[in-house]
Protein backbone atom coordinates (compact mmCIF):
# COMPACT_ATOMS: atom_id res chain seq x y z
CA UNK A 1 0.00 0.00 0.00
CA UNK A 2 2.85 2.37 0.81
CA UNK A 3 4.29 1.76 -2.64
CA UNK A 4 0.95 2.61 -4.22
CA UNK A 5 0.79 5.86 -2.27
CA UNK A 6 4.27 6.72 -3.44
CA UNK A 7 3.32 6.12 -7.05
CA UNK A 8 0.21 8.29 -6.85
CA UNK A 9 2.16 11.03 -5.07
CA UNK A 10 4.96 11.06 -7.62
CA UNK A 11 2.48 11.18 -10.51
CA UNK A 12 0.45 14.00 -9.00
CA UNK A 13 3.71 15.82 -8.39
CA UNK A 14 4.64 15.38 -12.05
CA UNK A 15 1.27 16.22 -13.62
CA UNK A 16 -0.35 18.46 -10.99
CA UNK A 17 -3.38 18.02 -8.78
CA UNK A 18 -5.94 19.61 -11.07
CA UNK A 19 -8.81 17.64 -12.55
CA UNK A 20 -7.11 17.87 -15.94
CA UNK A 21 -4.29 15.75 -14.58
CA UNK A 22 -6.57 12.80 -13.89
CA UNK A 23 -6.07 11.00 -17.20
CA UNK A 24 -2.26 11.35 -17.26
CA UNK A 25 -2.14 10.11 -13.65
CA UNK A 26 -4.35 7.10 -14.39
CA UNK A 27 -2.26 6.35 -17.48
CA UNK A 28 0.93 6.57 -15.42
CA UNK A 29 -0.45 4.08 -12.91
CA UNK A 30 -1.59 1.72 -15.67
CA UNK A 31 1.90 1.79 -17.15
CA UNK A 32 3.39 0.51 -13.90
CA UNK A 33 0.60 -1.57 -12.39
CA UNK A 34 -1.14 -2.62 -15.68
CA UNK A 35 -4.55 -1.96 -14.14
CA UNK A 36 -6.37 0.27 -11.69
CA UNK A 37 -7.34 -1.39 -8.40
CA UNK A 38 -10.09 -0.03 -6.16
CA UNK A 39 -7.45 0.93 -3.56
CA UNK A 40 -5.43 2.95 -6.01
CA UNK A 41 -8.49 4.78 -7.38
CA UNK A 42 -9.43 5.74 -3.79
CA UNK A 43 -5.91 7.03 -3.32
CA UNK A 44 -6.08 9.08 -6.54
CA UNK A 45 -9.43 10.54 -5.46
CA UNK A 46 -7.93 11.56 -2.11
CA UNK A 47 -4.88 13.08 -3.79
CA UNK A 48 -6.91 15.18 -6.26
CA UNK A 49 -9.64 15.90 -3.73
CA UNK A 50 -12.48 14.55 -5.86
CA UNK A 51 -14.91 11.71 -5.22
CA UNK A 52 -13.92 8.12 -5.91
CA UNK A 53 -16.97 7.79 -8.15
CA UNK A 54 -15.55 10.51 -10.37
CA UNK A 55 -12.26 8.66 -10.68
CA UNK A 56 -14.00 5.37 -11.40
CA UNK A 57 -16.38 7.07 -13.84
CA UNK A 58 -13.49 8.42 -15.87
CA UNK A 59 -11.36 5.28 -15.61
CA UNK A 60 -14.14 2.91 -16.67
CA UNK A 61 -14.89 4.97 -19.78
CA UNK A 62 -11.59 4.30 -21.53
CA UNK A 63 -10.63 0.95 -22.94
CA UNK A 64 -6.93 1.48 -22.24
CA UNK A 65 -7.58 2.10 -18.55
CA UNK A 66 -8.34 -1.34 -17.14
CA UNK A 67 -10.06 -1.69 -13.82
CA UNK A 68 -9.59 -5.48 -13.83
CA UNK A 69 -6.24 -7.13 -13.10
CA UNK A 70 -4.07 -7.53 -16.21
CA UNK A 71 -0.87 -9.36 -17.01
CA UNK A 72 2.56 -7.90 -17.61
CA UNK A 73 1.98 -7.96 -21.37
CA UNK A 74 -1.45 -6.93 -22.59
CA UNK A 75 -2.15 -8.22 -26.10
CA UNK A 76 -4.84 -6.36 -28.03
CA UNK A 77 -5.81 -7.92 -31.33
CA UNK A 78 -7.61 -5.60 -33.74
CA UNK A 79 -11.05 -6.94 -34.58
CA UNK A 80 -12.32 -4.22 -36.89
CA UNK A 81 -13.30 -4.86 -40.48
CA UNK A 82 -9.96 -5.01 -42.39
CA UNK A 83 -8.30 -7.21 -39.79
CA UNK A 84 -11.46 -9.31 -39.60
CA UNK A 85 -11.35 -9.79 -43.39
CA UNK A 86 -7.66 -10.68 -43.36
CA UNK A 87 -7.76 -13.46 -40.82
CA UNK A 88 -7.99 -11.94 -37.35
CA UNK A 89 -10.04 -14.93 -36.13
CA UNK A 90 -7.19 -17.31 -36.90
CA UNK A 91 -4.73 -15.01 -35.11
CA UNK A 92 -6.90 -14.98 -32.01
CA UNK A 93 -7.23 -18.77 -32.13
CA UNK A 94 -3.47 -19.20 -32.42
CA UNK A 95 -2.95 -16.90 -29.45
CA UNK A 96 -5.59 -18.73 -27.42
CA UNK A 97 -3.91 -22.07 -28.17
CA UNK A 98 -0.44 -20.77 -27.39
CA UNK A 99 -1.37 -19.02 -24.16
CA UNK A 100 -4.10 -21.50 -23.16
CA UNK A 101 -6.50 -18.70 -22.30
CA UNK A 102 -9.57 -17.19 -23.95
CA UNK A 103 -10.06 -13.58 -25.01
CA UNK A 104 -10.52 -11.48 -21.87
CA UNK A 105 -8.42 -13.79 -19.67
CA UNK A 106 -4.97 -13.58 -18.10
CA UNK A 107 -2.45 -16.42 -17.84
CA UNK A 108 -1.88 -17.97 -14.40
CA UNK A 109 1.64 -16.59 -14.20
CA UNK A 110 0.18 -13.09 -14.79
CA UNK A 111 2.43 -12.67 -17.81
CA UNK A 112 -0.12 -12.29 -20.63
CA UNK A 113 -3.62 -10.87 -21.00
CA UNK A 114 -5.44 -11.46 -24.30
CA UNK A 115 -7.95 -8.83 -25.45
CA UNK A 116 -9.59 -7.66 -28.63
CA UNK A 117 -9.74 -3.99 -29.54
CA UNK A 118 -11.20 -1.69 -32.18
CA UNK A 119 -9.39 -0.28 -35.20
CA UNK A 120 -5.67 0.19 -34.52
CA UNK A 121 -5.05 2.15 -37.72
CA UNK A 122 -3.04 -0.54 -39.55
CA UNK A 123 -5.76 -1.63 -41.99
CA UNK A 124 -3.31 -1.76 -44.91
CA UNK A 125 -1.13 -4.21 -43.00
CA UNK A 126 -3.86 -6.35 -41.46
CA UNK A 127 -4.12 -8.31 -39.28
CA UNK A 128 -2.54 -6.24 -36.54
CA UNK A 129 -2.12 -6.32 -32.77
CA UNK A 130 -0.63 -4.32 -29.94
CA UNK A 131 1.43 -5.77 -27.10
CA UNK A 132 1.51 -2.99 -24.52
CA UNK A 133 2.58 -0.07 -26.79
CA UNK A 134 4.36 -2.15 -29.46
CA UNK A 135 2.63 -2.66 -32.82
CA UNK A 136 2.80 -5.91 -34.81
CA UNK A 137 1.35 -6.08 -38.33
CA UNK A 138 0.92 -8.44 -41.29
CA UNK A 139 0.45 -11.25 -38.79
CA UNK A 140 0.32 -14.94 -39.57
CA UNK A 141 0.61 -18.03 -37.35
CA UNK A 142 4.37 -18.27 -37.55
CA UNK A 143 4.89 -14.62 -36.84
CA UNK A 144 2.60 -14.79 -33.82
CA UNK A 145 4.45 -17.84 -32.45
CA UNK A 146 7.79 -16.07 -32.79
CA UNK A 147 6.51 -12.92 -31.12
CA UNK A 148 5.09 -14.83 -28.16
CA UNK A 149 8.31 -16.81 -27.78
CA UNK A 150 10.19 -13.52 -27.61
CA UNK A 151 7.91 -12.14 -24.90
CA UNK A 152 8.00 -15.39 -22.90
CA UNK A 153 11.73 -15.05 -22.49
CA UNK A 154 11.49 -11.42 -21.39
CA UNK B 1 -1.25 1.04 -64.97
CA UNK B 2 -1.23 4.83 -65.18
CA UNK B 3 -4.61 6.43 -64.82
CA UNK B 4 -5.03 10.00 -66.01
CA UNK B 5 -8.35 10.55 -64.33
CA UNK B 6 -6.82 10.08 -60.89
CA UNK B 7 -4.54 12.99 -60.27
CA UNK B 8 -1.84 12.08 -57.84
CA UNK B 9 -0.13 14.91 -56.06
CA UNK B 10 2.56 15.07 -53.45
CA UNK B 11 2.19 17.91 -50.99
CA UNK B 12 1.90 16.19 -47.66
CA UNK B 13 4.93 13.92 -47.79
CA UNK B 14 7.04 16.20 -49.98
CA UNK B 15 10.35 16.59 -48.15
CA UNK B 16 11.37 19.71 -50.07
CA UNK B 17 10.09 21.92 -47.36
CA UNK B 18 11.53 24.11 -44.65
CA UNK B 19 9.06 24.99 -41.91
CA UNK B 20 11.19 27.88 -40.74
CA UNK B 21 11.11 29.61 -44.14
CA UNK B 22 7.39 29.07 -44.69
CA UNK B 23 6.53 30.35 -41.22
CA UNK B 24 8.99 33.23 -41.52
CA UNK B 25 7.20 34.47 -44.64
CA UNK B 26 3.73 33.84 -43.25
CA UNK B 27 4.53 35.69 -40.03
CA UNK B 28 5.27 38.82 -42.07
CA UNK B 29 1.55 39.06 -42.77
CA UNK B 30 -0.94 40.39 -40.26
CA UNK B 31 -3.18 37.92 -38.47
CA UNK B 32 -6.16 38.98 -40.54
CA UNK B 33 -4.20 38.63 -43.75
CA UNK B 34 -3.28 35.07 -42.82
CA UNK B 35 -6.94 34.26 -42.17
CA UNK B 36 -7.89 35.85 -45.50
CA UNK B 37 -5.41 33.62 -47.31
CA UNK B 38 -6.74 30.46 -45.66
CA UNK B 39 -10.33 31.44 -46.40
CA UNK B 40 -9.42 32.28 -49.99
CA UNK B 41 -7.77 28.87 -50.44
CA UNK B 42 -11.07 27.18 -49.65
CA UNK B 43 -9.35 24.79 -47.21
CA UNK B 44 -11.80 22.59 -45.33
CA UNK B 45 -11.26 20.27 -42.38
CA UNK B 46 -9.75 16.96 -43.43
CA UNK B 47 -11.07 14.97 -40.47
CA UNK B 48 -14.31 14.29 -42.30
CA UNK B 49 -16.73 17.03 -41.29
CA UNK B 50 -15.29 19.57 -43.73
CA UNK B 51 -15.75 22.85 -41.88
CA UNK B 52 -13.93 25.83 -43.42
CA UNK B 53 -10.60 26.11 -41.60
CA UNK B 54 -10.18 29.85 -42.15
CA UNK B 55 -13.62 30.55 -40.72
CA UNK B 56 -12.88 28.45 -37.64
CA UNK B 57 -9.65 30.38 -37.05
CA UNK B 58 -11.48 33.66 -37.58
CA UNK B 59 -14.05 32.82 -34.91
CA UNK B 60 -11.32 32.01 -32.39
CA UNK B 61 -9.36 35.10 -33.38
CA UNK B 62 -12.36 37.33 -32.65
CA UNK B 63 -12.79 36.01 -29.10
CA UNK B 64 -11.46 38.14 -26.28
CA UNK B 65 -9.65 35.98 -23.74
CA UNK B 66 -6.36 35.98 -21.82
CA UNK B 67 -5.64 32.47 -22.98
CA UNK B 68 -6.49 30.51 -26.11
CA UNK B 69 -5.59 27.00 -27.16
CA UNK B 70 -4.71 25.11 -30.36
CA UNK B 71 -5.36 21.38 -30.43
CA UNK B 72 -4.21 19.00 -33.09
CA UNK B 73 -6.71 16.15 -33.24
CA UNK B 74 -4.67 12.98 -33.71
CA UNK B 75 -7.35 10.67 -32.32
CA UNK B 76 -7.62 8.93 -35.66
CA UNK B 77 -9.99 6.05 -34.99
CA UNK B 78 -12.33 5.70 -37.95
CA UNK B 79 -12.05 2.13 -39.23
CA UNK B 80 -9.96 2.17 -42.38
CA UNK B 81 -8.15 5.45 -41.66
CA UNK B 82 -4.43 5.51 -40.96
CA UNK B 83 -3.10 8.61 -42.71
CA UNK B 84 -2.63 10.83 -39.65
CA UNK B 85 -0.29 8.26 -38.16
CA UNK B 86 1.84 8.35 -41.31
CA UNK B 87 1.90 12.16 -41.29
CA UNK B 88 3.04 12.28 -37.67
CA UNK B 89 5.64 9.64 -38.35
CA UNK B 90 7.08 11.07 -41.55
CA UNK B 91 6.55 14.84 -41.58
CA UNK B 92 5.83 15.91 -37.98
CA UNK B 93 7.41 19.34 -38.45
CA UNK B 94 4.66 20.30 -40.91
CA UNK B 95 1.99 19.53 -38.31
CA UNK B 96 3.83 21.54 -35.68
CA UNK B 97 4.20 24.44 -38.14
CA UNK B 98 0.44 24.34 -38.77
CA UNK B 99 -0.20 24.53 -35.04
CA UNK B 100 2.18 27.46 -34.67
CA UNK B 101 0.53 29.26 -37.56
CA UNK B 102 -2.89 28.80 -35.99
CA UNK B 103 -1.50 29.88 -32.62
CA UNK B 104 -0.09 33.04 -34.14
CA UNK B 105 -3.39 33.86 -35.82
CA UNK B 106 -5.74 33.33 -32.91
CA UNK B 107 -3.33 34.50 -30.22
CA UNK B 108 -2.63 31.21 -28.45
CA UNK B 109 0.53 30.30 -26.59
CA UNK B 110 -0.32 26.71 -25.94
CA UNK B 111 -0.83 23.82 -28.29
CA UNK B 112 -1.66 20.19 -27.62
CA UNK B 113 -1.49 17.12 -29.78
CA UNK B 114 -4.24 14.75 -28.68
CA UNK B 115 -2.58 11.48 -29.69
CA UNK B 116 -4.68 8.34 -29.58
CA UNK B 117 -3.45 5.72 -27.12
CA UNK B 118 -2.98 3.22 -29.94
CA UNK B 119 -0.22 5.47 -31.32
CA UNK B 120 1.72 5.75 -28.06
CA UNK B 121 4.76 4.28 -29.73
CA UNK B 122 5.09 7.55 -31.71
CA UNK B 123 5.54 9.61 -28.56
CA UNK B 124 9.31 9.55 -27.98
CA UNK B 125 10.17 10.63 -31.52
CA UNK B 126 7.38 13.18 -31.61
CA UNK B 127 8.58 14.72 -28.35
CA UNK B 128 12.06 15.14 -29.83
CA UNK B 129 10.56 16.84 -32.87
CA UNK B 130 8.53 19.17 -30.68
CA UNK B 131 11.65 20.20 -28.74
CA UNK B 132 13.57 20.85 -31.93
CA UNK B 133 10.70 22.80 -33.43
CA UNK B 134 9.89 24.97 -30.43
CA UNK B 135 13.58 25.87 -30.10
CA UNK B 136 13.50 27.27 -33.63
CA UNK B 137 10.18 28.96 -32.94
CA UNK B 138 11.45 30.69 -29.79
CA UNK B 139 14.94 31.63 -30.91
CA UNK B 140 14.64 32.28 -34.63
CA UNK B 141 11.01 33.20 -35.20
CA UNK B 142 10.58 34.98 -31.91
CA UNK B 143 7.24 33.34 -31.18
CA UNK B 144 6.43 32.14 -27.68
CA UNK B 145 4.41 29.00 -28.38
CA UNK B 146 4.67 25.63 -26.66
CA UNK B 147 3.34 22.23 -27.66
CA UNK B 148 2.58 19.22 -25.49
CA UNK B 149 1.33 15.74 -26.24
CA UNK B 150 -1.81 14.55 -24.50
CA UNK B 151 -2.34 10.79 -24.77
CA UNK B 152 -5.79 9.42 -25.42
CA UNK B 153 -6.83 6.20 -23.74
CA UNK B 154 -8.71 4.18 -26.32
CA UNK B 155 -12.04 5.79 -27.13
CA UNK B 156 -13.23 6.36 -30.71
CA UNK B 157 -15.73 9.01 -29.67
CA UNK B 158 -12.92 11.26 -28.41
CA UNK B 159 -12.22 12.15 -32.03
CA UNK B 160 -15.39 14.26 -31.70
CA UNK B 161 -13.94 17.60 -30.69
CA UNK B 162 -16.00 18.29 -27.57
CA UNK B 163 -15.55 14.71 -26.31
CA UNK B 164 -11.84 15.24 -26.86
CA UNK B 165 -11.98 18.39 -24.72
CA UNK B 166 -13.82 16.60 -21.92
CA UNK B 167 -11.24 13.85 -22.04
CA UNK B 168 -8.44 16.42 -21.66
CA UNK B 169 -10.28 17.89 -18.69
CA UNK B 170 -10.16 14.52 -16.93
CA UNK B 171 -13.79 13.65 -17.58
CA UNK B 172 -15.49 10.81 -19.42
CA UNK B 173 -15.13 11.36 -23.15
CA UNK B 174 -18.73 12.36 -23.68
CA UNK B 175 -19.57 14.98 -26.32
CA UNK B 176 -20.94 18.32 -25.15
CA UNK B 177 -23.94 20.16 -26.45
CA UNK B 178 -23.13 22.66 -29.20
CA UNK B 179 -23.31 25.64 -29.03
CA UNK B 180 -21.18 26.87 -27.41
CA UNK B 181 -18.60 25.84 -30.00
CA UNK B 182 -15.01 25.25 -28.91
CA UNK B 183 -13.86 28.43 -30.69
CA UNK B 184 -15.94 30.28 -28.09
CA UNK B 185 -15.68 27.96 -25.09
CA UNK B 186 -13.30 25.04 -25.48
CA UNK B 187 -10.66 23.55 -23.20
CA UNK B 188 -11.50 24.65 -19.64
CA UNK B 189 -13.74 27.31 -21.18
CA UNK B 190 -10.98 28.91 -23.23
CA UNK B 191 -11.42 29.69 -26.94
CA UNK B 192 -10.00 26.63 -28.68
CA UNK B 193 -9.33 25.58 -32.24
CA UNK B 194 -9.40 21.82 -32.82
CA UNK B 195 -7.97 20.84 -36.21
CA UNK B 196 -7.24 17.48 -37.75
CA UNK B 197 -3.57 16.56 -38.34
CA UNK B 198 -3.89 16.70 -42.11
CA UNK B 199 -5.75 20.03 -42.05
CA UNK B 200 -2.87 21.68 -40.21
CA UNK B 201 -0.40 20.44 -42.81
CA UNK B 202 -2.53 21.83 -45.63
CA UNK B 203 -2.82 25.18 -43.84
CA UNK B 204 0.96 25.43 -44.08
CA UNK B 205 0.88 24.23 -47.70
CA UNK B 206 -1.42 27.13 -48.56
CA UNK B 207 1.44 29.44 -47.64
CA UNK B 208 4.01 27.41 -49.47
CA UNK B 209 2.21 27.26 -52.80
CA UNK B 210 -0.21 30.19 -52.47
CA UNK B 211 -3.97 30.27 -51.91
CA UNK B 212 -4.84 30.64 -55.61
CA UNK B 213 -2.86 27.62 -56.67
CA UNK B 214 -4.22 25.59 -53.79
CA UNK B 215 -7.76 26.51 -54.73
CA UNK B 216 -7.25 25.31 -58.27
CA UNK B 217 -6.32 21.82 -57.21
CA UNK B 218 -9.31 19.53 -57.19
CA UNK B 219 -12.80 20.59 -58.16
CA UNK B 220 -14.66 23.66 -57.02
CA UNK B 221 -16.29 23.36 -53.64
CA UNK B 222 -13.68 20.78 -52.67
CA UNK B 223 -10.40 22.58 -53.08
CA UNK B 224 -7.13 20.82 -52.77
CA UNK B 225 -6.06 17.26 -52.43
CA UNK B 226 -6.58 14.69 -49.75
CA UNK B 227 -4.82 11.70 -48.30
CA UNK B 228 -6.71 8.47 -48.84
CA UNK B 229 -6.19 5.39 -46.73
CA UNK B 230 -6.82 2.47 -49.07
CA UNK B 231 -7.46 -0.99 -47.67
CA UNK B 232 -9.58 -4.10 -48.04
CA UNK B 233 -9.54 -6.20 -51.22
CA UNK B 234 -6.85 -4.33 -53.08
CA UNK B 235 -3.39 -5.34 -54.22
CA UNK B 236 -2.20 -1.80 -53.47
CA UNK B 237 -3.29 -0.96 -49.96
CA UNK B 238 -1.61 2.08 -48.48
CA UNK B 239 -1.79 5.87 -48.35
CA UNK B 240 -2.25 7.96 -51.49
CA UNK B 241 -2.65 11.69 -51.97
CA UNK B 242 -5.22 12.39 -54.68
CA UNK B 243 -7.05 15.44 -55.94
CA UNK B 244 -10.61 15.89 -54.82
CA UNK B 245 -13.36 15.16 -57.31
CA UNK B 246 -12.39 11.70 -58.52
CA UNK B 247 -15.03 9.23 -59.60
CA UNK B 248 -15.37 6.07 -57.57
CA UNK B 249 -15.15 4.08 -60.82
CA UNK B 250 -11.73 5.58 -61.58
CA UNK B 251 -10.64 4.84 -58.08
CA UNK B 252 -11.76 1.21 -58.36
CA UNK B 253 -10.02 0.79 -61.72
CA UNK B 254 -6.81 1.91 -60.15
CA UNK B 255 -6.99 0.22 -56.79
CA UNK B 256 -9.48 -2.64 -57.05
CA UNK B 257 -8.57 -6.27 -57.57
CA UNK B 258 -10.83 -6.50 -60.64
CA UNK B 259 -13.72 -7.92 -58.68
CA UNK B 260 -14.85 -5.01 -56.51
CA UNK B 261 -18.51 -5.13 -55.57
CA UNK B 262 -18.60 -2.21 -53.17
CA UNK B 263 -16.48 0.60 -51.78
CA UNK B 264 -17.01 1.93 -48.29
CA UNK B 265 -16.21 5.64 -48.37
CA UNK B 266 -15.49 7.27 -45.01
CA UNK B 267 -15.23 4.21 -42.79
CA UNK B 268 -17.89 2.73 -40.54
CA UNK B 269 -19.60 6.11 -40.29
CA UNK B 270 -19.44 6.66 -44.05
CA UNK B 271 -21.34 5.38 -47.06
CA UNK B 272 -21.27 2.13 -48.98
CA UNK B 273 -21.17 2.58 -52.76
CA UNK B 274 -22.29 -0.50 -54.72
CA UNK B 275 -20.83 -1.41 -58.12
CA UNK B 276 -23.82 0.00 -60.01
CA UNK B 277 -23.19 3.45 -58.52
CA UNK B 278 -19.41 3.58 -59.06
CA UNK B 279 -19.87 5.73 -62.16
CA UNK B 280 -22.31 8.15 -60.57
CA UNK B 281 -20.38 8.86 -57.40
CA UNK B 282 -17.53 11.29 -56.84
CA UNK B 283 -15.39 11.93 -53.81
CA UNK B 284 -15.42 15.44 -52.39
CA UNK B 285 -17.51 17.81 -50.37
CA UNK B 286 -20.83 18.93 -51.72
CA UNK B 287 -20.18 21.43 -54.45
CA UNK B 288 -20.43 21.49 -58.19
CA UNK B 289 -20.03 17.76 -58.44
CA UNK B 290 -21.83 15.53 -60.86
CA UNK B 291 -24.00 12.83 -59.37
CA UNK B 292 -23.70 11.95 -55.72
CA UNK B 293 -20.72 13.37 -53.95
CA UNK B 294 -19.43 11.86 -50.77
CA UNK B 295 -17.16 13.47 -48.20
CA UNK B 296 -14.62 11.30 -46.44
CA UNK B 297 -12.02 11.51 -43.74
CA UNK B 298 -9.98 9.46 -46.14
CA UNK B 299 -11.02 5.89 -45.50
CA UNK B 300 -11.57 3.93 -48.72
CA UNK B 301 -12.25 0.26 -48.21
CA UNK B 302 -12.81 -2.07 -51.12
CA UNK B 303 -14.87 -5.26 -50.87
CA UNK B 304 -14.78 -7.91 -53.59
CA UNK B 305 -17.51 -10.36 -54.46
CA UNK B 306 -16.27 -12.97 -51.96
CA UNK B 307 -17.27 -10.71 -49.07
CA UNK B 308 -20.58 -10.91 -47.25
CA UNK B 309 -21.96 -7.42 -46.79
CA UNK B 310 -23.94 -8.77 -43.84
CA UNK B 311 -20.65 -9.54 -42.12
CA UNK B 312 -19.35 -6.08 -42.97
CA UNK B 313 -22.41 -4.38 -41.50
CA UNK B 314 -22.36 -6.68 -38.48
CA UNK B 315 -18.74 -5.70 -37.82
CA UNK B 316 -19.56 -1.99 -38.09
CA UNK B 317 -22.51 -2.29 -35.74
CA UNK B 318 -20.47 -4.18 -33.15
CA UNK B 319 -17.97 -1.36 -33.41
CA UNK B 320 -20.63 1.29 -32.79
CA UNK B 321 -22.22 -0.62 -29.90
CA UNK B 322 -18.85 -0.62 -28.14
CA UNK B 323 -17.80 2.90 -29.05
CA UNK B 324 -21.09 4.72 -28.37
CA UNK B 325 -20.40 6.78 -25.26
CA UNK B 326 -23.80 5.81 -23.89
CA UNK B 327 -24.76 9.33 -22.97
CA UNK B 328 -27.81 9.77 -25.21
CA UNK B 329 -30.58 7.21 -25.64
CA UNK B 330 -30.94 7.17 -29.46
CA UNK B 331 -27.32 6.17 -29.93
CA UNK B 332 -26.91 3.89 -26.91
CA UNK B 333 -30.10 1.90 -27.51
CA UNK B 334 -30.24 2.41 -31.26
CA UNK B 335 -26.87 0.83 -32.01
CA UNK B 336 -27.76 -2.23 -29.91
CA UNK B 337 -31.17 -2.65 -31.48
CA UNK B 338 -29.81 -2.36 -35.02
CA UNK B 339 -27.30 -5.12 -34.26
CA UNK B 340 -29.90 -7.36 -32.62
CA UNK B 341 -32.31 -6.61 -35.46
CA UNK B 342 -30.08 -7.71 -38.33
CA UNK B 343 -29.11 -10.84 -36.37
CA UNK B 344 -32.78 -11.71 -35.86
CA UNK B 345 -33.57 -11.25 -39.56
CA UNK B 346 -30.59 -13.36 -40.60
CA UNK B 347 -31.70 -16.15 -38.27
CA UNK B 348 -35.27 -15.93 -39.56
CA UNK B 349 -36.67 -14.84 -36.19
CA UNK B 350 -37.92 -11.66 -37.79
CA UNK B 351 -39.39 -11.23 -41.26
CA UNK B 352 -37.59 -9.26 -43.92
CA UNK B 353 -40.14 -6.43 -43.52
CA UNK B 354 -38.50 -5.73 -40.18
CA UNK B 355 -35.64 -4.15 -42.13
CA UNK B 356 -37.97 -1.20 -42.77
CA UNK B 357 -38.36 -0.67 -39.03
CA UNK B 358 -34.61 -0.78 -38.61
CA UNK B 359 -34.13 1.76 -41.40
CA UNK B 360 -36.64 4.03 -39.67
CA UNK B 361 -34.72 3.58 -36.42
CA UNK B 362 -31.44 4.56 -38.08
CA UNK B 363 -33.17 7.67 -39.44
CA UNK B 364 -34.41 8.51 -35.93
CA UNK B 365 -30.85 8.17 -34.68
CA UNK B 366 -29.65 10.55 -37.38
CA UNK B 367 -32.21 13.14 -36.31
CA UNK B 368 -31.98 12.81 -32.55
CA UNK B 369 -28.48 11.70 -31.52
CA UNK B 370 -26.38 14.26 -29.75
CA UNK B 371 -23.19 13.93 -31.75
CA UNK B 372 -21.78 12.79 -35.06
CA UNK B 373 -21.30 9.21 -33.89
CA UNK B 374 -24.97 8.38 -33.44
CA UNK B 375 -26.00 10.64 -36.31
CA UNK B 376 -23.83 8.82 -38.81
CA UNK B 377 -24.55 5.18 -37.92
CA UNK B 378 -27.43 5.40 -40.39
CA UNK B 379 -25.03 6.28 -43.23
CA UNK B 380 -23.45 2.86 -43.44
CA UNK B 381 -26.57 1.09 -42.19
CA UNK B 382 -28.97 2.42 -44.81
CA UNK B 383 -26.49 2.36 -47.69
CA UNK B 384 -25.56 -1.27 -47.03
CA UNK B 385 -29.09 -2.50 -46.27
CA UNK B 386 -30.66 -0.77 -49.26
CA UNK B 387 -28.04 -1.93 -51.74
CA UNK B 388 -27.51 -5.46 -50.44
CA UNK B 389 -30.92 -6.36 -49.11
CA UNK B 390 -30.76 -10.02 -50.19
CA UNK B 391 -27.52 -10.50 -48.30
CA UNK B 392 -29.19 -9.23 -45.13
CA UNK B 393 -32.01 -11.76 -45.40
CA UNK B 394 -30.61 -14.99 -46.88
Amino acid sequence: MAEVNELVKSLSHKHGKERGSLLPILQGITEVEKSLSAEIMIEVARELNISTAEVYGTASFYSFLDTEPRGEFVIRVCKTISCDMKGKRQIVKTLEDLLKIKVGETTHNKKFTLLETNCLGWCHKAPAMLINDEVYTDLDDNKVKKIIRKYRSK
Amino acid sequence: MPNDSLKRVDFIFDKDYNCKEVLYDAFKLTRDEIIEEIIKSGLRGRGGAGFYTGVKWKYAREELADEKVVICNADEGEPGTFKDRAILEEVPSKVLAGMALCGKVIGAKKGYIYLRGEYNYLKPKLEQEINKFTDILHSELNFDFNIKIFSGAGAYVCGEETALLNSMEGLRGEPRNKPPYPTHSGLFGKPTVVNNVETLVYAVMVFKIGAEKFKNIGIQGSSGSKLFSVSGDTPKSGIYELEFGMKVSDFVNEFGDGDAKAVQVGGASGFCVPRKAFDKTTIGYQGKLKGNSLPTGGSMMIFNSSRSMYNVLHNYLEFFVEESCGQCVPCRIGTQQLLKGIEAIKKGKKSSEYLENLLALSETMRLTSKCGLGQSVGNSFSSIVENFKEEMIY
